[in-house]
């Protein structure tokens, strides 16, 4: 196992989808390796770091709005209930 | 009052005439999607212009929805696709379904990461600080659309690599390659702020995979490296 095979599986290493035998072989490069060992992390931390941050709340204005013209929308097309 | 049924049924109720029904849907995937739109277009105004037009979309369409696909791909294609309507039109492009962008090999060679360091921080403290936000805004603004959009899509909305591969319509091979270059994309470019300096490691010898770089040796020639006592 090489540092290109570990590049070549890093996402299925990384989401955990991956057969347990190579599974095996990239622990065993990761506890040799320790560039490699920093990289999985970085990556790790880099999806945690913007699934904490890519969060952004709905202006309430917005919303009312949005509701109101698909309820606008829905009588044009179907007529009133 | 919907707050029970499965987004099946209340599909069907919406088709068959109940507009609480997808009311209900709206408020259940709204602020997921808003939070989209804002990932792909990066400003209010336009992202709420991409959700409602979305979800007009959606109401006008549902009878051609054939349920093939879940509620969510089906909403999130139509919204990402109306995302990035705007953001071609903004930019001036023609517009163009994102996959034929993929002409370009995807096989290519992957870039090697270059900066490799632990962080100083854990990435959960980090994202609650402005500066931060504003320094992985950056990064991922850097990141070409198509990357972009997939990153989005898998890492930050969770999707598999199934629904992500039919909300953007590619493969699911193209999906990897993609998701494998925004990863590596931004983890050179975040490394590269809040990697701990001082350890920095050298890259791997790309030829050999067992090589250990952080003998003293190698570390004095990153260090004369970089502050340019060799070539």
């Amino acid at each position: 196992m090489t540092c290109d095979d570990l590049l070549k599986m890093l996402n299925d290493y990384v989401d955990g989808d991956i057969d347990p035998g190579v599974c095996e072989g990239l622990q065993e490069h990761l506890d040799d390796c320790n560039p490699c060992r920093v990289v999985v992390d970085n990556i790790r931390q880099t999806i945690t770091l913007y699934k904490g941050s890519e969060s952004y709340e709905i202006p309430v204005k917005f919303r009312r709005r949005l509701h109101d013209s698909l309820r606008e929308r829905w009588k044009q097309k179907h007529g009133e209930k | 009052m919907y707050g029970d049924y499965t987004e099946e049924e209340l599909v069907q109720q919406a088709r068959d005439g109940d507009f609480d029904a997808f009311d209900e849907l709206v408020n259940r995937h709204e602020r997921r999607l808003y939070s989209l739109a804002m990932g792909i277009l990066r400003q209010s105004e336009d992202a709420e212009d991409a959700v409602q037009t979305a979800f007009i979309k959606a109401l006008d369409a549902l009878d051609s929805f054939r349920g093939d696909a879940s509620f969510k791909t089906w909403i999130t294609r139509i919204a990402t696709n109306t995302a990035l309507k705007i953001l071609r039109k903004r930019r001036g492009l023609p517009t163009v379904s994102l996959d034929e962008a993929t002409t370009e090999n995807e096989d290519g060679i992957i870039k090697h990461p270059e900066y490799i360091a632990d962080w100083r921080a854990d990435p959960a403290l980090l994202a609650q600080q402005d500066d931060v936000k504003r320094a992985i805004e950056d990064a991922l603004a850097q990141l070409d659309d198509k990357y972009r959009l997939v990153f989005l899509l898998r890492d930050v909305h969770e999707f598999s690599t199934r629904d992500t591969a039919r909300t953007l319509e590619l493969s699911e091979a193209n999906v990897k390659v993609r998701l494998l270059r925004a990863r590596l994309f931004l983890r050179e470019k975040l490394t590269r702020i809040f990697g701990d300096r001082v350890n920095r490691l050298h890259p791997p010898d790309h030829q050999h995979g067992d090589h250990d770089f952080t003998t003293a040796a190698s570390l004095l020639r990153l260090y004369q490296a970089e502050q340019g006592a060799l070539p």
